[in-house]
C-alpha cells in the first residue's frame, strides 16, 4: 500500500479550510524533537504549511479532543483519523459525547506507528535527526553514522497486533480502504488466563506497584470523558489522590477497567501514555475477550448506536453462575 | 581525589552497603532504570535517567505522619514515625542533586520540615557525572555542570577507573572507610573535557534562561502564548510527579476503622482540585493550571530563593509528557530564543 504522504494532508487541511468546508483542524504539531508531535488545532494556512506533522511517530488518538473542542468551535473541525482512532469516534458518537455535524472526518491509512524507545535502542541515545522515509533515519550526537531502520522493526506494541486497518468512520477517505485484520491480540491475554491465579496475581501484583497515579491512562483514555472522575470528587467517598496500600492501587486500575468495560475499543493509549510502561490494556483486553466469549464477538465503537453486551439484556445472556464458572461448555 | 579500578567497584559498593542500606540505578525487567536496593550480583544501569526521581528518598510520595483517635473530646495523638536509618543513595545526576537543594530551600526554612530533614540527615548522596546526556538534556541552562556533579562525593568513570572525590563532611566521613587509593586530578580533568565537548553538541545546548526569574510575574503572567501552550494539555500528573523538583503535596486523613492515619501525598497543580479551598478553587481552567506550573519554575520559585530556577532541566518531562508539551517549548515561546 502506497503510504501517504504529509504533502497531501497539507494539502487537504489547507484546501478545506480555504474553502470553508471547515474552521479549524485537529491535527499533529511539531514537538520539540524529530519524534515527537503536541495534538493541536490549526486556524491557519502557514502555521499548517510549517508545523503540521504526519509521520511515523504520529500515533496519539485524537478522538477525544473532539468532545471539549467542538464546543465552541467556529464552523467544523478536520479531524485526520487513522483506523483505530475512528473506533473511538464511533464511541464517542454512540455515547453523545460530541456533535458529529460540528467534524468533518478525513481518514487516514496507516501502517503502525513506531516506540522510540524501540529507536533507541538499536540506535542509542543523544538523537539529534530523525527522518522518516522507507527507512527511519536516525542521527546521533555520539556517532558520525546515520543508522537506517525498518519501521516494522520498531513498531509500537499496540500495532503489532493491530486489529483493524479500516476505517470505521469517515466524510472522506485519502488513499486506499484497509481491511478489518485477523490479529493476534489477544494472545498475550490467553498466557495471562494459562497462569495460575496466584501467579497471575503476582504478575498484577507486581505490576501496578510500578504505578505512579499520575492518572495519564485515565487522562488519555477516549472511552475516559466523565466531566468529573469518581475519583477526583472529594464527596464521592473513594476520592484517591494516593493509594493507601496495594489493595487500593489495584482498585483504582480494576474499576477503571471495569468502567470502560464494553466500551472500551482497545486504542492501547493507556499503556502508550504509561510512564511506568505498565501494560494496561491487558485489563481491558482481557475483559474484551471475556464479553467475546460469552456474549458473542463485539467491537466497541465498529458502528455508532450499537448496545455494548453489558448494557443489553436478551433473554438468550450467559447466566451469572456460567460466567463464574468462566463461560458455557 | 581518590580513585580504584573499575573491577573494584562492585566491592566498594558491597563496603558501603555493610554500614547503611545502599540503592543504585538498575535496570528492571522493562528494561527501565529504577532506584533498586543494592546487593551482591545486581548490576548498575547504564542508562542516563532513572524514571521517577531520586526525590522519593527524601520526599516520598506517600507517607505517614500521624495517627489520632477521638473519644468524647478527647483526641489521642501518636507519633508514628519509625528511626530513620542510614542510606547512601549512589549514581545521582548533576541535575538530580541539584534538585535537592531546590527541594531544601523549601523544606529546611522555618518552620523546618521534620520529616524531610530527618531523611536528609541520614542520607548520603554519591552523584555520578554524565558521560553521555541525552537529547532532553539542558541542565546548562540553569548553571548546573553535569561534568562536575554536586552531592556529598562526586564519582567520575572513565575507561578504567572510577575517580572519588568528598564535598561535604559526611562524604569525607564515608570515603574514609572504603580504603581508596589518593591520586592526582589529571585524569578527571581529562574527563571533565571530554563530558564539556559532548555537552556543546546537546541540541538543547543553546537555551537560555535569561527571559525568565524573579521580577517577570507581570510581563509574563498575561502572554497570549499560555492558551496555545496548554490547549491540548491532559491535565495529567506525569510531569509533576516524574520531576525531580516539583514538592506540592497535600494532607488527608484515612479513616482505618480504628482511628484516623493522617498522611501526605504529592498533588500536582494539573490537578483539578489542587490548592482547593472552602471557597473553590483559584485555578479553574486547565490554562491557569498549566501556567502555574511553569511560572513556579521559571519566575516565582526564583523570585523567592535568590534566582535559583526550579527546574534542573533533567530532561523527564521531555521524555514522558504524553502528548509532548512540556517546559523547554514553554521556554522557547515566551523567551524567543526558538
Amino acid at each position: 500500500m502506497q503510504k501517504i504522504t504529509r504533502d497531501v494532508l497539507v494539502e487537504k487541511a489547507v484546501s478545506l479550510l480555504e474553502n470553508g468546508t471547515v474552521g479549524s483542524v485537529l491535527g499533529w504539531r511539531k514537538g520539540e524533537f524529530d519524534y515527537v508531535i503536541t495534538p493541536a488545532v490549526f486556524t491557519d494556512k502557514a502555521d499548517i504549511e510549517a508545523n503540521f506533522v504526519w509521520n511515523d511517530f504520529c500515533g496519539a488518538n485524537f478522538s477525544k479532543y473532539l468532545v471539549k473542542k467542538t464546543i465552541n468551535a467556529e464552523g467544523k473541525i478536520l479531524a485526520f483519523l487513522k483506523p483505530c482512532d475512528t473506533y473511538s469516534f464511533n464511541q464517542l458518537l454512540t455515547e453523545h459525547r460530541f456533535d458529529r455535524e460540528k467534524v468533518y472526518a478525513v481518514g487516514v491509512p496507516c501502517e503502525g506507528m513506531v516506540d522510540i524507545d524501540k529507536i533507541k535502542e538499536i540506535a542509542g541515545d543523544g538523537i539529534s535527526k530523525i527522518e522518516c522515509g522507507d527507512k527511519i533515519e536516525v542521527s546521533t550526537i555520539y556517532s558520525d553514522e546515520v543508522v537506517k531502520i525498518d519501521a516494522k522493526d520498531v513498531l509500537e506494541g499496540r500495532c503489532l497486533s493491530c486489529k483493524s486497518k479500516k476505517h470505521v468512520a469517515y466524510d472522506e477517505l485519502l488513499g486506499e480502504e484497509g481491511e478489518v485484520l485477523e490479529s493476534n491480540r489477544f494472545d498475550e491475554v490467553a498466557k495471562l488466563e494459562a497462569m495460575t491465579p496466584d501467579e497471575r496475581f503476582a504478575f498484577w501484583q507486581n505490576e501496578l506497584s510500578k504505578c505512579i497515579r499520575c492518572n495519564a491512562c485515565r487522562d488519555i483514555c477516549p472511552a475516559c470523558t466523565c466531566e468529573t472522575c469518581v475519583f477526583n470528587n472529594p464527596n464521592s467517598g473513594v476520592e484517591n489522590k494516593a493509594a493507601a496500600n496495594s489493595f487500593e492501587e489495584k482498585m483504582f486500575h480494576i474499576i477503571r477497567a471495569f468502567h470502560v468495560a464494553g466500551r472500551c475499543t482497545d486504542c492501547g493509549e493507556c499503556s502508550r501514555v504509561c510512564p511506568q510502561n505498565i501494560p494496561l490494556h491487558l485489563l481491558n483486553r482481557k475483559f474484551i475477550k471475556d464479553m467475546d466469549n460469552f456474549y458473542g464477538e463485539y467491537q466497541a465503537g465498529a458502528e455508532v448506536g450499537s448496545r455494548a453486551p453489558l448494557v443489553n439484556y436478551t433473554t438468550d445472556d450467559i447466566e451469572p453462575s456460567e460466567v463464574f464458572e468462566g463461560g458455557k461448555e | 581525589m581518590f580513585k580504584c579500578s573499575k573491577d573494584a567497584l562492585s566491592g566498594i559498593l558491597a563496603k558501603i552497603a555493610e554500614n547503611a542500606s545502599l540503592y543504585v540505578p538498575a535496570d528492571n525487567k522493562d528494561g527501565k532504570a529504577v532506584y533498586t536496593k543494592w546487593e551482591d550480583g545486581i548490576e548498575l544501569s547504564n542508562q542516563l535517567n532513572t524514571v521517577k526521581s531520586p526525590k522519593d528518598f527524601f520526599f516520598p510520595q506517600l507517607e505517614d505522619i500521624m495517627a489520632f483517635k477521638v473519644e468524647g473530646k478527647n483526641i489521642e495523638l501518636t507519633d508514628i514515625r519509625v528511626a530513620q536509618e542510614d542510606f547512601v543513595v549512589f549514581g545521582v545526576r548533576a541535575c538530580d542533586a541539584k534538585a535537592f537543594e531546590v527541594l531544601d530551600n523549601v523544606f529546611l526554612v522555618d518552620p523546618v520540615d521534620s520529616y524531610y530533614a530527618e531523611r536528609r540527615a541520614h542520607g548520603v548522596i554519591i552523584t555520578v557525572a554524565c558521560g553521555k546526556p541525552s537529547e532532553t538534556c539542558f541542565c546548562q541552562t540553569f548553571g548546573i555542570d553535569a561534568a562536575n556533579p554536586g552531592g556529598d562525593i562526586s564519582v567520575w568513570k572513565t575507561e578504567n577507573e572510577v575517580f572519588w572525590q568528598s564535598n561535604t563532611e559526611k562524604g569525607a566521613n564515608l570515603i574514609a572507610k572504603l580504603g581508596l587509593e589518593e591520586c592526582g586530578e589529571d585524569a578527571v580533568n581529562a574527563e571533565k573535557e571530554k563530558i564539556n565537548a559532548v555537552l556543546a553538541k546537546l541540541p538543547l545546548a543553546h537555551l537560555k534562561s535569561d527571559a525568565f526569574g524573579g521580577g517577570k510575574t507581570l510581563e509574563l503572567f498575561n502572554r497570549p502564548e499560555w492558551k496555545t501552550l496548554s490547549e491540548s494539555c491532559l491535565g495529567c500528573g506525569t510531569c509533576t510527579f516524574v520531576c525531580p523538583t516539583c514538592q506540592c503535596y497535600d494532607v488527608k486523613d484515612f479513616n482505618t476503622g480504628n482511628g484516623i492515619v493522617r498522611f501526605r501525598c504529592w498533588d500536582s497543580c494539573m490537578y483539578s482540585d489542587f490548592t482547593k479551598c472552602a471557597h473553590g478553587n483559584p485555578r479553574l481552567s486547565q490554562v491557569e493550571r498549566f501556567r502555574q506550573r511553569f511560572m513556579h519554575k521559571l519566575v516565582y520559585y526564583p523570585e523567592n530563593n535568590n534566582g535559583l530556577f526550579g527546574c534542573v532541566g533533567c530532561g523527564r518531562c521531555l521524555a514522558k509528557c504524553p502528548i509532548s508539551m512540556n517546559i523547554v517549548k514553554v521556554m522557547k515561546t515566551l523567551g524567543g530564543n526558538a
